[in-house]
């Protein structure tokens, strides 16, 4: 009799938990439905997952204000085009970013700034495929961000290209003959640019003498790797990593009175601005960037004032970056005819056909302007800077 | 030569978690409780140094003293707030805590301080030694770990066996019931214990970030595990295994990296711990204590 009696409480338990389930999941679905159709506003509504804190928070922030500003200035001039900017923090966490692209659909952006890094961007890319939302992602550059969808744009050349691009300018302006390379071999963004690197390294004759690798928790003893190339007697490091590895292999390879020439990527950019650190070991620090904020020229003058007076530092290739996705939205939008009342998956469609058309001359290009493929690549030069007195210098 | 210098590395990393290994040990041998929270005490001690030489502009060695004294502190503080509450509780219990214990260390630190990674000044100043011509070189900071390392070891053996305190901490350890009645304060002998393991943990905090100059909250978590898990391969609760157990596994863990694998050089690490444990299940130098019935 109890035990009838207590499977009957159970069954009514269940059922109750049911019913309630699926009426959250009606309910919910329906203000995501009122959601879209009230997105209609005065402005066009883009948001962005960036690690805002964590180990790239550097490029989080960077990222957030740079594409600030640039509203800023839109909304400023009082055009048809009004921006809102919001960001979510993603850490750097494939986890995380996805709960951070939801609360943004949540918001009711209409476009989509990606992610700001590469693992999180492969994240959150199927989910904005599925949602139709259109994204222009300043910095996420492994190729699988734009891969296998149509809604991903890339503001950052691709990793391979930067792999390329590396391996060709060392061989050309004949920086190192032993390469040695440290890499993380639990992330995309630094396998994608080894490999290219690998292959363009071999067709220009350059001598890789060692590969070595890390992981992430194993991230802050690198007297193995650092020995193994002083061994093999390289005299460049490449180093296609993030800064924060790249500052403590910095300071180790001093301690063990080792000097090799050093060459970094865009993960490089940011190594002046960590907390504390002796800048004086990245003296003579090569990398590539698209964006050098000592360029004399109108556009960039103007955004590195304004940049240093509003946020008191020089802005990296990060914010220059998102400051001109803001100004490519603009002028996409301006082309397409585009306005602020339309649905995002209206705007996606109208994204994808207006941006493998358009040139846009910003700050990351040169004077040839930024055109995309279809699939969402970039079309622009990488600059070689080097690191002279504590700033980026020209290489060329 | 590269053998050489792995072996410089590995005996540098070891001493490091030597360090931490006896404060893990220290408070195992006597309070018979792991304190988890030990590896996050290490990350406080780096962050004090760092306030006090970055912020304040003091003298490193002024940086230290106040590492040392505020995790001292903070190690009695979390005895008496998190640990002396449940000493009449389960071990599973005072286990959780000290996991409770961890995290909350770790998330003060990051409201305190953020999340972005800090770089570390290196205490131990001077260039680096070289010999053979630049074909091997040794940082001061490895020979500076490696003699207090030394140091600590000798003065932690000689306080345990020959002052007053350390025989009563060693009674407590046999103990807690006979001791009381023999007129040994308990609970101050292990507060004492973990003002000990935490000034240890502060030294450790210091010299971990000079090695590897790189400070964020978490920083103190991986070798904190490491640390306990030479702690263990040397037999935990004994003074001389922790000191053998860090240095072996710290130079397992960069021959594994040198001459196997970097990717593997952990799983390395922990198939020795397993293998060792399957043959002496009480360590290196662990004292077998059969049950009596």
């Amino acid at each position: 009799m109890k035990k009838s009696l207590s499977m009957l409480l159970a069954g009514a338990m269940l059922v109750s938990v049911l019913a309630g389930c699926g009426g959250n999941t009606s309910s919910s679905s329906e203000t995501g439905s009122t959601d879209e159709s009230t997105a209609s506003g005065t402005a066009f509504k883009v948001g962005g997952t960036a690690p805002l804190t964590g180990t790239a928070a550097i490029y989080g922030n960077a990222v957030k204000n740079g594409a600030e500003l640039a509203a800023e200035e839109i909304n400023a001039e009082g055009g048809d085009i009004q921006f809102e900017v919001v960001f979510e923090d993603d850490e750097n966490n494939t986890e995380k970013a996805v709960s951070a692209y939801n609360a943004l659909k949540d918001e009711g952006i209409q476009l989509s700034l990606g992610a700001v890094t590469s693992k999180p961007g492969e994240a959150i890319a199927p989910l904005l495929e599925e949602d139709h939302i259109f994204a222009l992602t300043p910095s996420a550059s492994s190729p699988a961000n734009i891969e296998n969808n149509d809604v991903v744009f890339q503001m950052c050349f691709s990793d391979p290209n930067q792999g390329l691009a590396s391996a060709d300018y060392i061989a050309d302006q004949q920086l190192g003959t032993k390469i040695g390379i440290i890499y993380k071999s639990d992330d995309v963004y630094s396998t994608g640019i080894l490999e290219q690197f690998k292959a363009e390294a071999q067709t220009k004759g350059l001598e890789i003498v060692a590969e070595e690798s890390f992981m992430d928790g194993m991230d802050t003893d690198f007297s193995v790797q650092l020995n193994a190339c002083k061994s093999a007697g390289a005299d460049l490091l490449f180093l296609p990593i993030y800064y924060t590895p790249a500052s403590l292999i910095l300071t180790q390879a001093n301690q063990m009175g080792y000097a090799p020439k050093f060459f970094g990527v865009d993960g490089m950019d940011g190594i002046l601005t960590v907390e504390n650190f002796d800048t004086a070991l990245a003296e003579g620090v090569m990398l590539l960037t698209p964006f050098n904020a000592d360029a004399t020229d109108e556009a960039t003058v103007n955004f590195v004032t304004k940049y240093e007076e509003k946020y008191d530092e020089t802005p990296n290739q990060f914010a220059a970056d998102a400051y001109d996705c803001m100004y490519a939205y603009k002028l996409a939008l301006e082309t397409a005819g585009c306005t602020p009342d339309m649905s995002a998956s209206d705007l996606c469609d109208a994204m994808i056909e207006t941006f493998p058309t358009i040139t846009f001359t910003g700050l990351t290009g040169d004077g040839a302007g930024i055109t995309w493929d279809s699939d969402g690549a970039v079309s622009k030069s990488p600059k070689g800077m080097i690191i002279e007195n504590g700033a980026y210098v020209g290489m060329d | 030569m590269s053998f050489l210098s792995h072996l410089i590395s590995g005996i540098s990393l070891g001493s490091i978690y030597a360090i931490i290994a006896l404060g893990y040990t220290m408070v195992y041998g006597i309070a018979k409780m792991l304190n988890f929270a030990h590896g996050d005490v290490i990350m406080v001690g780096g962050y004090m140094c760092f306030c006090a030489t970055v912020y304040l502009g003091w003298p490193s060695i002024a940086g230290v003293a106040l590492a040392v004294v505020v995790c001292t502190l903070l190690g009695v503080v979390i005895e008496r707030l998190a640990y002396k509450p449940l000493r009449q509780a389960p071990a599973l219990a005072v286990l959780i805590t000290a996991i409770g214990v961890s995290y909350f260390l770790q998330n003060a630190a990051l409201l305190i301080w953020g999340s972005s990674t800090k770089s570390f000044t290196s205490v131990v100043g001077g260039s680096p030694i070289s010999l053979f011509d630049g074909q091997l070189t040794i940082a001061p900071v490895t020979i500076v770990t490696v003699v207090i390392c030394v140091v600590i070891m000798v003065a932690l053996t000689l306080f345990t066996n020959k002052s007053k305190a350390g025989t009563a901490m060693r009674a407590v350890s046999e103990d807690k019931g006979a001791a009381q009645l023999m007129g040994i304060n308990v609970n101050t002998t292990i507060s004492l214990t973990f003002a000990i393991g935490s000034g240890l943990a502060a030294i450790a905090g210091v010299l971990l970030c000079s090695a590897y100059p790189t400070l964020m909250p978490t920083t103190g978590s991986m070798p904190g595990i490491k640390a306990f898990t030479a702690a263990v391969f040397g037999g935990i609760g004994s003074i001389p295994g922790a000191f053998v157990g860090g240095i072996l596994l710290g130079i397992i863990e960069i021959f594994a990296g040198a001459y196997i694998s970097t990717q593997l050089s952990n799983a390395i690490v922990f198939a020795v711990l397993i293998i060792v444990l399957l043959v002496k299940p009480d360590g290196l130098l662990g004292k077998h204590i059969s049950e009596k019935v």
